[in-house]
């Protein structure tokens, strides 16, 4: 670079304030097109609550169907007359129900609250920013995962319904269209253009992010003093910033199997419903590759923020410094780059090479050292300190337990000579529901009790937190850890029931794990009366409740339109300032003075 | 006490860090866009590399003339519209008005003319029969498939740039925009050339009979 450019690019420098728009004072430019980051927060999480409703009700009619195959579904014959009438589910509407559960899950909750949702709302305040590095960008980012999340549900409301194919939508079944089940025809259209559109809103929320974290940091705010939900949303930008440009191509290639008479994934050969399909030369395995290169770094974008979110709330609760701030953070930029080495442990069936197994195998079993160094950081973090147990010190608890068991079963998954015979049973489901969904899923639930106040401005009542826990938790171990002795016992997933052959005797354990997943469901309704009647009713939050140190608990609960009301806060401190002789008590803010730790500078 | 002497932010009142990020976050965000787009190029070329060596009757659809003549013209079209924008960057940080509007009307031009040539190109092709389905050398069909939608995405970039240039060179001369926006998009320019030095080898001269 020469001195020339330097001295360009630094009169190019934005000014300190980029928050170039006024409140905003109509209905419309307020709550819906609304340029506001916290509000944008705000609307991802109620997409996510919207989505996690709806998949949770499929859930139960699959979980229903199973545990008494025999018997009518209650009100389902009522709601979808046209495939599941008198409240028979097909094999087929089965399938339909597993992949709109799984899309909608993994894409809409899994990817949109914990990420886009909380980081919105956070990120900017917890660098000192007005707001996002872009505000229209982040606009669009919302409104286009928005029209993502209608298409996909439009595909209820087509005449074959939604596709049968899996979240993972595999090829041939996905490309060949009509021909090949119920729900291939134009569900499965709008599933790959819902899944397209999708990718471009995340893209534009990863960018947006990446670029806010970097450039619009407050004076102080050092990358060291990076509170570490801040870096966890950061490297998870990071990640999705590659993973959804490789899913964006890979389903416009689909679609033009789809559409336009292309065989990228359709191989020479195949019949499809006693017909020949004119179609050469393409590669099943290709979209296996392109879509786990993708569907692997996914998992991390649905629990990088989890990690970023306990880690915040640990020290906050245990009053005492998080353990190895800098290896909790390297240890998640090694998940963030390992986590595209391993995208082939999922294809261990696929007919790939054993070689390339291996080669799979191995950084697998290497990604667990990161994340174990995490769960020890954490353990240490919890050993010996003062714990202030409320709702939200327990749902991190529970976070790591979630988090360890479904791990664990991870060893066992990355070997290919295990997994040849786990892979389509019910062990994988135990696992990946305890890894990826209900660990993310604490994280949210954490997230949601630590950082309500600063959203509403109203605490959310700490008893009927504490009974949502706890029936939770009992819950989520009571569903999906008996999952484990089905797969062991060889019981196969994806049927849509096991009536008279050699799985008839799984029924029981089939029939518990129904019962305890419709109580799980059960006792969301705790969480949701919770939510509405705390936004009304709960006690007015100070400004700090949790006497924690980051710069969103240094403003206002709700922040102003600005934030910080017009002041510029100067950092002075890193986030990790707990279990120290403050004016303050044991915690010393970001934003405190420097005067206040002379002590604590030279010890 | 020591505990918290050890993290990370105890260096307290410590300045902002010297910022290794000396860019507007619209330029940092260009930056993250290419790593974005690499990724979908990527992706998209690693298909093609997959099917071409899954398929045991590829067939190779070009001759030197023409095509590689042709595909030549192209190549040095776009390299040359990367220098006369990289003229029209420094013409713009100079403030010469005057000079940025000809060197980037120059690259909107050479944008175009590498459209018009590759768009004549594929004309000829579909007149032979080519299409995203059709091989008319009876080899496999992955041919036409790979070679339209690889080509179709990097054509679709470089159409999206000449309507890119157009609107930045038209607001700089309203004082609308800065050297700064013409510098950026200039980045994304040099993007999509440095995408087609992959593209040209790998779907032309690897083609040639």
């Amino acid at each position: 670079m020469t001195m020339d450019s330097v001295s360009a690019s630094i009169t190019e420098l934005p000014p300190a304030t980029p928050h170039d728009h006024a409140p905003p004072e109509s209905f419309l430019r307020k709550y819906v097109f609304s340029l506001d980051h916290k509000v944008i927060g705000k609307q991802y999480l109620g997409l996510g609550l919207i989505a996690v409703c709806t998949g949770m009700f499929l859930s139960w009619v699959m979980r229903y169907h199973l545990a008494f195959p025999d018997k009518a579904v209650p009100l389902i014959g009522w709601i979808a007359p046209t495939f599941a009438a008198g409240g028979v589910i097909t094999p087929e509407f089965y399938l339909q129900l597993m992949t709109m559960h799984g899309t909608i899950m993994v894409f809409f909750v899994l990817t949109t609250a914990p990420f886009a949702g909380f980081g919105n709302f956070v990120l900017p305040i917890q660098v000192g920013a007005e707001d996002m590095a872009f505000p229209r960008f982040n606009m669009m980012s919302f409104w286009v995962t928005f029209v993502a999340f209608a298409v996909l549900v439009a595909a209820f409301f087509v005449p074959d319904g939604p596709p049968l194919s899996g979240w993972t939508a595999y090829a041939p079944l996905s490309a060949v269209g009509k021909s090949s089940g119920p729900g291939e025809g134009l569900g499965q259209t709008l599933w790959v253009i819902a899944i397209g559109i999708f990718c471009i809103g995340q893209l534009l929320g990863s960018l947006n992010f990446i670029a806010t974290t970097l450039d619009l940091r407050a004076k102080g705010m050092t990358l060291a003093r990076l509170p570490y939900s801040t870096w966890a949303w950061f490297i998870t930008s990071m990640i999705g910033l590659i993973a959804f440009s490789v899913l964006l191509p890979a389903c416009v290639l689909l679609l033009l199997d789809r559409v336009a008479g292309t065989s990228f994934f359709i191989p020479a050969g195949l019949v499809v419903s006693d017909a020949i399909q004119p179609h050469s030369g393409g590669s099943p395995l290709l979209w296996q590759h392109l879509f786990w290169f993708f569907g692997h770094p996914e998992v991390y974008i649905a629990i990088v923020p989890g990690f970023g979110i306990i880690s915040t709330i640990l020290p906050a609760v245990c009053r005492k410094p998080h353990l190895g701030p800098k290896v909790l953070i390297a240890s998640q930029l090694a998940i963030a780059g390992l986590s595209y080495m391993v995208w082939g442990h999922h294809m261990f069936l696929s007919g790939m090479s054993p070689s390339s197994a291996t080669l799979f195998s191995v950084p697998t079993l290497i990604i667990t050292i990161p994340s174990a160094i995490i769960t020890l950081l954490w353990l240490g973090t919890i050993y010996g300190s003062k714990l202030r147990l409320n709702t939200a010190a327990l749902f991190c608890l529970g976070f790591v337990s979630v988090f360890v068991t479904g791990g664990l079963s991870g060893f066992f998954l990355s070997q290919p000579s295990i997994d040849t015979y786990l892979h389509g049973t019910y062990f994988v489901v135990g696992h990946f529901h305890f890894v990826m969904g209900v660990a993310a899923m604490f994280g949210i639930f954490a997230g949601t009790y630590f950082w309500f106040p600063k959203m509403f401005g109203r605490m959310m009542n700490e008893t009927l937190g504490k009974w949502h826990f706890a029936l939770t938790f009992i819950g989520v171990y009571a569903t999906f850890m008996p999952m484990h002795w089905l797969g062991l016992e060889g019981n196969v997933r994806r049927y849509s029931s096991f009536p008279s052959d050699y799985m008839h005797g799984s029924l029981p354990l089939h029939r518990f794990i129904t019962y305890s997943a419709l109580f799980l469901g059960a006792s969301q309704l705790i969480f949701l009366v919770n939510l509405i009647w705390s936004r009304f009713r709960g006690p007015v939050a100070p400004d700090n409740p949790w006497e924690a140190t980051s710069l969103e608990w240094s403003t206002t609960s709700p922040p102003p339109f600005d934030n910080f009301g017009g002041v510029h806060p100067v950092v002075y401190h890193g986030p990790n300032e707990y279990g120290v002789s403050g004016p303050r008590g044991d915690y010393i803010m970001q934003t405190d003075p420097p005067v206040a730790a002379a002590p604590a500078a030279t010890a | 006490m020591s505990d918290s002497a050890m993290t990370a932010g105890s260096m307290h009142g410590a300045a902002m860090e010297p910022s290794p990020f000396l860019i507007t976050s619209r330029k940092l965000t260009m930056w993250l866009f290419i790593v974005a787009d690499a990724a979908t190029f990527g992706a998209i070329l690693f298909g093609y590399g997959y099917l071409r060596f899954g398929s045991p009757n590829w067939t190779k659809p070009f001759t030197f003339s023409p095509n590689i003549i042709n595909g030549l013209v192209m190549t040095v079209v776009l390299l040359t519209s990367s220098l006369t924008m990289l003229c029209g960057v420094a013409a713009a940080r100079e403030g010469r008005s005057g000079a940025t509007m000809k060197w980037l009307g120059a690259t909107i031009l050479l944008g175009v003319t590498f459209a018009v040539l590759h768009l004549r190109e594929w004309t000829g092709m579909f007149h032979e029969g080519w299409s995203l389905s059709k091989n008319p050398m009876g080899g496999s069909v992955q041919v036409g498939a790979l070679f339209f939608s690889i080509t179709g995405l990097h054509l679709l970039h470089v159409i999206s740039g000449v309507i890119a240039i157009t609107v930045i060179a038209i607001g700089f001369r309203a004082r609308k925009f800065t050297a700064g926006h013409v510098e950026t998009t200039g980045l994304y320019w040099h993007f999509v050339d440095l995408v087609w030095m992959f593209v040209f080898p790998l779907l032309y001269l690897l083609n040639v009979r």
